[in-house]
């Protein structure tokens, strides 16, 4: 059996806030296998990109395990953590902001190589941005140019190049393409695949597009209002979906083909307000076949192999 | 001769040779170069492109909204119901917007006026454009926000207490209020959720039949145009480099950059498909290549493509811009399909 790198049990991210408690992840557990890319999709306001800084305690979580290699992250001091953070690394969705306008991109790359202290000979390092510069194909001679010189494709370029420079074995990927043109968008999935199969990396992906998710991911989760509600290989969610949500967000998806759109499931309303929450279903108020079964939350559980779904009326409807 | 040109009465909309350009202190930006548009009574076209492809400056210049300075507009024809726009006095502009032409803006957040409440901005413009009392025009809003789905008494609530998508909808149901014979969608779901998004189209294509209302969709999305438009025409580098029915270009694709643009998408139904994105980056627009903008990044260019690109009818409906068709036997590699 497979090696898992990542296990994330019960994970609960809750906020305070005025209006009351905001359940932005609401426990949330799944597994990632090493070398493997599992998909997190969801709408804006779905708890998945704070699922994703959870996991790297770039927000601290509220409880829950987060087992990385073996061992509880959550359980770590701050030096501890700041060394296990080599091996965790983050992309970020938009190249425009998550770049020090103020740096170089040598400056920039190099910054993770100097604040863990890895090299300390200037000529060291800058051997290893010219490499690290290649390996995500951006040209030698934009080693001292700034980030607002590029345009987005080659400032994504960067960031992922920074998320490279520790050599990590797992990158928690936010967005990476939104921000991007198609034909761009084409070329850094391309590379993030290809970086993949070089170093083994294992990824977990966060997206709203369910195209780009299909196509990249082993597995996918669908998170809604801080939950999973189903997680399957990829194939598997795409010919058959269980989920009522599932089946309503793959419907919705516009295909570039004539002839090709499937019957569109509607859902009725829009995503319900995360703050103060009612024990039940969070898909309750907008689902069709909502009924008194779907009081109280249901679990995540495994239907086919490798399948979960949580749904109280999975079975007959089905 | 052609459908695409057909008699000009059906005419809402007849562009000639527009070139927009905006003389900023590093260059000049060459936004639009020599484009033609034509758009039929009740036909949708889709407007499809990248990032600085000149989609949405075409559009600015429909209604004449354009910057003036640095932009700098020049056309040959720029017709509207047969009526030229660009000589067009300001007040008679004012009562083409929001009356014959309307826009639906990307982003609902920043197109209303926070300080007014959603059935006032409705009414705002049913009172300038239709002879009715503010009362009346009230009412009116009121009757339009039921029409996209949003329960009338929500007329006075403010911008902030209406989600992204229902804010689209108040957008919608302002730019509709006139019923105007073309309506402009500048990427009007690109900021929300697919679900939304799926909502927010279906109610464009029933308006749209309800009101046989002419509609250009600007867009990057060849899944939205596929669902909504008749036509498509696609950009690159201020031109239409290839336009035609849909059948035309999804399935008889012969421009190389729209066959980059279709590789580049993920098939939803085939997953395991290697994307092949278009190498390289659209051309500097202060610094455009002579001839064809996108021989650089032309698998199939050579020689001839340094010059300039003359457009040549493949079909009574189908135009490209691309000199490799002159080569005998010559064909892109993506298939036709039937």
């Amino acid at each position: 059996m497979a090696e898992n790198i990542l296990e994330v049990r019960n994970l609960v991210k809750y906020f305070k806030t005025k209006r009351g408690m905001l359940h932005a992840v609401d426990g949330v557990s799944f597994t990632l296998e090493r070398g493997k890319t599992l998909g997190l999709v969801g709408e804006s306001g779905c708890g998945k990109s704070t699922t994703g800084r959870t996991i790297l305690r770039l927000i601290e979580p509220t409880s829950g395990e987060i087992i990385f290699e073996g061992k509880d992250i959550r359980k770590l001091n701050r030096f501890q953590m700041r060394h296990m953070r080599k091996d965790m690394q983050l992309i970020f969705q938009d190249p425009y902001s998550s770049l020090d306008p103020r740096k170089t991109v040598s400056q920039i790359i190099s910054e993770p190589i100097k604040a863990n202290k890895i090299m300390t000979r200037q000529s060291e390092i800058d051997e290893r941005v010219a490499e690290l510069m290649s390996i995500v194909g951006l040209a030698p001679r934009l080693f001292n140019t700034y980030p607002h010189e590029l345009d987005g494709g080659r400032r994504q370029r960067i960031g992922i190049a920074r998320a490279l420079a520790m050599e990590p074995k797992f990158i928690v990927c936010d967005e990476p393409v939104s921000a991007l043109d198609v034909s761009i968008q084409a070329q850094i999935l391309n590379l993030l695949k290809d970086l993949q199969e070089q170093m083994g990396l294992s990824y977990i992906f966060i997206t709203h597009d369910l195209a780009v998710v299909n196509h990249f991911a082993d597995d996918i989760a669908v998170m809604y209002l801080g939950n999973i509600v189903e997680k399957a290989p990829a194939e598997e969610l795409f010919t058959n979906p269980l989920h009522p949500y599932t089946k309503a967000l793959l419907s919705a998806i516009p295909i570039p083909e004539l002839g090709a759109q499937k019957e569109r499931i509607p859902i009725k309303g829009e995503i319900t307000s995360p703050v103060n929450l009612p024990d039940e279903c969070r898909f309750y108020k907008r689902c069709q076949y909502a009924c008194d079964k779907c009081k109280g939350i249901p679990p995540l559980e495994e239907v086919a192999p490798g399948h979960f779904v949580a749904c109280a009326r999975v079975a007959e409807l089905n | 001769m052609s459908e695409l040109t057909n008699t000009s009465s059906d005419l809402v909309l007849d562009i000639e040779n527009l070139a927009v350009r905006f003389e900023t202190d590093d260059g000049i930006v060459r936004a639009v170069n020599g484009l033609d548009l034509q758009i039929r009574k009740g036909r949708a076209l889709g407007l499809v492109g990248e990032t600085g492809a000149g989609k949405t400056t075409t559009a600015l210049s429909i209604l004449r909204l354009v910057p003036k300075p640095p932009g700098v507009v020049q056309c040959d024809k720029l017709e509207l119901n047969g009526r030229d726009i660009l000589t067009m006095q300001t007040k008679e502009l004012e009562k083409v917007r929001g009356k014959e032409v309307s826009m639906i803006f990307q982003d609902p957040m920043t197109a209303l006026n926070p300080v007014f409440t959603v059935g006032d901005q409705i009414a705002e413009s049913i009172h300038l454009h239709e002879n009715v009392s503010m009362t009346e025009a009230q009412k009116m809003a009121i009757d339009m926000l039921e029409l996209v789905g949003i329960p009338g008494e929500r007329a006075g609530d403010y911008p902030h207490q209406f989600s992204g998508g229902m804010k689209q909808r108040v957008v919608i149901a302002i730019a509709l209020a006139c019923h105007p014979q073309l309506l402009i969608a500048d990427e009007p779901t690109t900021a929300l959720d697919v679900t939304i998004q799926a909502q927010v189209l279906d109610l464009m294509k029933s308006l749209r039949q309800k009101y046989q209302t002419s509609l250009i969709m600007i867009t990057h999305d060849l899944g939205i145009v596929a669902e909504i438009c008749d036509e498509v025409a696609v950009m690159y580098a201020g031109n239409i480099v290839e336009m035609g029915t849909l059948e035309d270009v999804f399935n008889h694709t012969r421009h190389p950059y729209t066959e980059g643009l279709f590789n580049s998408l993920p098939n939803v139904n085939d997953r395991k498909a290697k994307l092949k994105p278009v190498p390289g980056l659209m051309p500097d627009p202060t610094d455009l290549p002579e001839g064809c903008p996108f021989y650089p990044r032309c698998q199939y260019a050579d020689e001839k493509c340094k010059l300039p690109q003359k457009k040549t009818y493949v079909s009574d409906t189908h135009f490209i811009r691309c000199c490799a068709y002159d080569r005998p036997g010559f064909h892109i590699e993506r298939e036709e399909k039937s």
